[in-house]
């Protein structure tokens, strides 16, 4: 046995296992009870004397340009205490990430989506707020817009930006288009292993724009003084992003600005960037009073999200024996008003659970007027994986080989190349593939009528920079400030860790969120890098503290700091002449022996482990009205190590349901005047508890040999398979195999009547 | 905006024709999201949970009188009514989620006019009467004829409808309402469809009802797939003549939620399921019957 598979036979869902204390039990979270009580406080919550609440106005149209904007009759109106527009901000830069952020914040020359930010009004009420930003008046001169790849791709396209070249091209085009850049990834001679291959498939997909869904709409509180500074409170992953983004969008001096994180009601990758916090600072200034901003769910519908749709042509080769030697794969992916990078990373992921000889992989990214995207677990991994997992499915088919048996015929091993480049760590992909083969689920006989499907994703995961403090109290307690929001248990994660660390029971550390005074430096929560990143800041913190214990120990006890081990949350003495002094007895007598014990760490975390999820399903399928029912579903994932093993679950459910919602029902609809018909969650079908049946959990420990408890980020993998899943399971159920997400009732009906006739 | 909330359909009444800007609601269930998207705000809301007779049920010799404004919930823990109209309750069961059924009412349902209103297929079905008060006292109409589009009713602004008459149905007589949404539950129909059937002794049809949802303006009455299973044995070519005729009635729209040829197709599948749910009920019930 190799030693990956003896640490992922040793994955048990946590329960102190591998020789840990703490590390894998699963206490109750520190911020549990506030928040099934409901007295965790969002940014929505707070209120402050003064305070003016802000509306924001939205174009109604998907492409215009600004001819005027007359906000005196808004200003006229009751209650109205300020008004901005565009020319009230700092003009933006030509082009670039930051002329992005800005002109998506609130639309300068032209409006490139309908909802895209207009103006605002700060007012004493919401009413008198809404009725004000209504009044103001906006000339526009409509212009003609796009709404899919197809269209923005064409020659004769309406272009958005007339600066945008495409990147990735020689010679650089002489013309402006809506492709933002092209992106190559080669190996081999696809040419001649396609020649050499026994089996070519060749297949087109599209999948849909989705929205992340998070329940919590965007909310802040922002109070300027007449120094020029400001407090902003704001639901987000990263409140030094906030902070920012904010001083960017309005060039002030970030020193300007401190933000106060609120509790953040779902994010997945959305609250990655900032709409509302320099809208409502600008009124704040102006009005000289403390302004909210709480966004409507049609304004989040409208204007914020969304994870792209794409269109992927796959050619695929494979031997008689199931080998998979050669990958050609054309990827357009969508990423709204302003460039992306989501064709690249789709570029980066779509091979990348196999090993090949040969590929080619091109990839545009593609600009239209929809919203900007913006993240959403494991961003651009699902439209991928839907592609080449769907056409691997088929392979298995025609080989007659198991679908689960021919992809770890054709797995990657550490040290083999990935597809962009570098050579793989150790990975878990192989023990995934095998958790899931030999899973109750997939040994269970499929119930007659149904269909069963598998498939496998992958997403980098990323470090980035963290900071913590950790203190220890004069009664023997710890308090963790970390730079993390809480997004999904990481408060947990951090105290046990500590708790690991320290020696002290998980409930004696109390997990703070510190605001931007407070603690170091740390990077917006994205590519799963709470626990891992942050992580390692308090395992460091913690060690320094441990250090300084000894130090205590020793000036109590006159001897040599070699001579004092940490054992147990106790110093001990190595030659046994001393009783052993708990955490508590030092702090308790810090004062007498150098003063109050504190540490802190600020790190670039290296080494995030890449994360590997298969899963299988059981569907059946309602021929006559085309009604898909997911019947079992099975999730396993590399998580490294399970710090907390429930919210590692959490994690894994949380992806696979919002995978299986991208995959059945979820889609913008547009009408032809580019106006989104379904902006809220009665029209923009997330899935409902009674939908699904409960995701059944295989937690994989493949440790990360770079984090010291072996964490690897789990939070965005989950949400990749799911996509292939589905369609393989349809295929199975149906012999009819759908590349068009979503398989929503017509489609499948349409699809199951095209194949009888 | 003002809110009022009357104990007697004489005083709702009053205050509805005193004021041309006011609208009643029955739940709200409807009323509050409309405004929330943008539905100019009333001068004056009139509650009509507050009037002992729009909020009772209750069996009147061999008729149920359901009030207007009685919640779903009264309808779907009520065991006496569930039994002589399951299709129906279970209609009232389908709308909103648990916490909106303690609101949301019959009434509302029909007098919000959505084309999609999953109660009134399976009112229609069951002859259900409308009694609306006006001016000049109270008058009587069936619930089919309420409705003129979407969004449009043939009450005058100030009439209210106080509640429905239903007869009990004859021996051998249930119904059935089914509908398609994408999720299970938390959605509006794409496609609903409601059937009522009566088996004679030998186990034919006598009688058949068959009225569809969200495909056309108003609910769709289909005689033609009424026709086709009165005097049948739910033999599988009548279903199919009925689902046939239930397609054909439709006269849908593409939308956001569903196809013109989507509807028209599903509508002949629920039809079909709907008739053989509403047989099954009666064999059941006369299985246990001839068994006690």
């Amino acid at each position: 046995m190799s030693t990956t598979e003896a640490a992922a036979s040793t994955g048990t869902n946590g329960n102190g296992a591998s020789g840990y204390r703490w590390v894998g039990t699963r206490p109750v979270r520190h911020d549990g009870l506030d928040k099934v009580a409901g007295k965790a406080r969002y940014a929505a919550d707070l209120n402050l004397p003064g305070m003016l609440y802000g509306h924001i106005l939205r174009s109604p149209h998907p492409h215009a340009r600004i001819v005027s904007i007359d906000t005196s009759a808004a200003e006229a109106m009751p209650g109205v205490k300020a008004v901005v527009t565009g020319a009230d901000f700092p003009e933006a830069p030509p082009k670039g990430a930051t002329r992005n952020l800005m002109c998506t914040v609130i639309a300068r020359d032209t409006v490139l989506y309908s909802g895209h930010a207009v103006a605002a009004v700060a007012a004493s009420t919401r009413r008198e707020a809404k009725a004000a930003a209504e009044a103001i008046e906006v000339t526009y001169e409509l212009l003609p817009h796009v709404l899919n790849i197809s269209d923005a791709m064409a020659d004769d396209a309406p272009v958005l930006h007339d600066n945008l070249f495409t990147r990735g091209v020689e010679p650089r085009p002489t013309e402006p288009s809506n492709i933002a850049a092209r992106t190559v990834y080669e190996r081999g001679d696809v040419e001649q292993g396609f020649a050499e291959a026994d089996i070519v498939i060749e297949r087109e997909f599209s999948t849909q724009a989705v929205h992340q869904g998070y329940i919590e709409p965007h909310a802040c509180v922002v109070d300027c003084d007449q120094e020029g500074k400001a407090v902003i409170w704001a639901s987000s992953q990263g409140h030094f992003m906030v902070r920012s983004s904010t001083a960017t969008v309005l060039g002030w001096d970030t020193s300007r600005i401190k933000v106060i994180p609120a509790e953040i009601g779902g994010g997945f990758g959305g609250k990655t960037t900032i709409y509302i916090e320099p809208v409502a600072a600008l009124l704040s200034t102006k009005a000289g009073r403390p302004v909210k901003i709480v966004m409507s769910r049609e304004d989040v519908f409208r204007a914020t999200g969304p994870a792209p749709g794409a269109i992927i042509k796959m050619k695929v080769g494979a031997r008689n024996d199931g080998t998979i030697t050669t990958a050609k794969a054309w990827l357009a992916y969508e990423n709204g008003a302003f460039q992306g990078i989501a064709a690249m990373l789709g570029c980066m992921c779509v091979v990348s659970a196999y090993t090949l000889d040969h590929l080619y992989v091109e990839g545009f990214d593609v600009v239209l007027n929809r919203p900007v995207n913006v993240a959403y677990r494991a961003p651009s991994a699902p439209a991928a994986a839907f592609a080449m997992d769907s056409v691997v499915d088929e392979i298995a088919e025609r080989v007659g080989m198991d679908p689960l048996d021919l992809r770890i015929q054709n797995c990657p091993s550490q040290g083999d190349p990935t597809p962009y480049g570098p050579k793989w760590p150790m990975i878990g992909l192989r023990e995934c593939l095998g958790a899931i083969r030999d899973s109750d689920h997939y040994q269970s006989e499929l119930p007659e009528g149904q269909g069963r499907g598998v498939a496998s994703g992958f997403w980098f995961n990323i470090g980035e920079a963290s900071s913590a403090t950790v203190n220890l109290n004069e009664n023997g307690t710890a308090t963790v400030i970390t730079g993390s929001p809480d997004i999904g248990g990481s408060r947990a994660s951090m105290a046990l860790m500590a708790a690991e660390e320290l020696g002290l029971d998980v409930h004696l550390i109390q997990p703070v969120v510190g605001d931007t005074e407070v603690v170091g430096f740390t990077d917006v929560t994205e590519g799963s890098r709470a626990t891992f990143a942050t992580g390692m800041a308090v395992v460091e913190a913690c060690r320094d503290l441990k250090e300084q214990l000894r130090k205590r120990a020793a000036k109590t006890w006159d001897c040599d700091v070699e001579e004092v081990e940490w054992v147990d949350g106790s110093a001990v003495h190595g030659p046994g002449e001393q009783e052993p002094l708990t955490l508590a007895a030092i702090t308790g007598n810090a004062k007498r022996t150098g003063g109050p014990l504190g540490a802190t760490a600020s790190l670039n975390a290296r080494g995030a482990g890449p994360a590997f999820s298969v899963q299988v399903a059981d569907v059946s399928v309602d021929q006559e009205t085309g009604r898909v029912t997911v019947e079992r579903y099975t999730t396993a994932q590399d998580a490294g190590t399970a710090i907390h093993p429930s919210y590692v679950e959490g994690q894994m459910q949380g992806g696979v349901v919002q995978g299986i919602g991208w995959a059945l029902n979820e889609e913008y609809i547009y009408s032809d005047d580019g106006n989104l018909e379904n902006p809220g969650f009665l029209d923009y079908r997330i899935p409902v508890a009674s939908d699904l049946p409960m995701i059944e959990t295989c937690i994989v420990e493949v440790p990360n040999p770079s984090h010291p408890y072996g964490v690897r980020g789990v939070g965005e993998v989950g949400i990749v398979p799911p996509l292939p899943v589905m369609a393989n399971a349809v295929a199975d159920a149906t012999g009819v195999r759908i590349t068009d997400l979503p398989l929503s009732p017509p489609r499948v009906l349409e699809a199951l009547t095209a194949a009888e006739s | 905006m003002k809110y009022a909330a009357p104990t007697t359909i004489d005083e709702a009444r009053t205050l509805l024709a005193g004021d041309a800007e006011a609208i009643v609601f029955a739940g709200a269930t409807d009323v509050v999201p409309q405004m929330r998207a943008g539905r100019p705000e009333p001068s004056m809301v009139i509650d009509l949970k507050k009037i002992d007779r729009l909020m009772s049920v209750s069996l009147d010799g061999d008729t149920w009188q359901v009030g207007a404004a009685a919640p779903s919930s009264a309808l779907t823990s009520n065991a006496a009514f569930a039994a002589d109209f399951p299709g129906l309750t279970e209609a009232a069961g389908l709308i909103g989620s648990d916490q909106i059924q303690n609101r949301s009412s019959l009434g509302g349902n029909l007098c919000n006019a959505s084309p999609a209103a999953d109660s009134v297929p399976a009112l229609v079905v069951n002859d259900a009467v409308a009694v609306i008060a006006g001016a000049d006292g109270e008058r009587r109409v069936p619930v089919a004829d309420v409705v003129t589009g979407p969004g449009q009713t043939s009450l005058a602004h100030d009439e209210i409808v106080v509640c429905f008459e239903l007869a009990r149905p004859a021996g051998g007589t249930s119904d059935a309402y089914l509908r398609l949404i994408p999720r299970t539950e938390m959605d509006i129909a794409v496609v609903g469809a409601g059937v009522r059937i009566t088996l004679d002794d030998s186990g034919n049809v006598s009688a058949a009802s068959v009225a569809l949802g969200a495909v056309a303006p108003t609910v769709v009455r289909v005689p033609a797939a009424e026709a086709a299973l009165v005097g049948s044995s739910l033999d599988d070519a009548a279903l199919a003549t009925a689902a046939a005729a239930a397609s054909d009635a439709c006269n849908p729209i593409d939308d956001k939620r569903g196809t013109i040829n989507y509807r028209r197709q599903v509508a002949g599948v629920l039809t079909r399921r709907a008739a053989g749910i509403a047989a099954d009920r009666i064999r059941t019930r006369n299985g246990q019957n001839g068994a006690s």
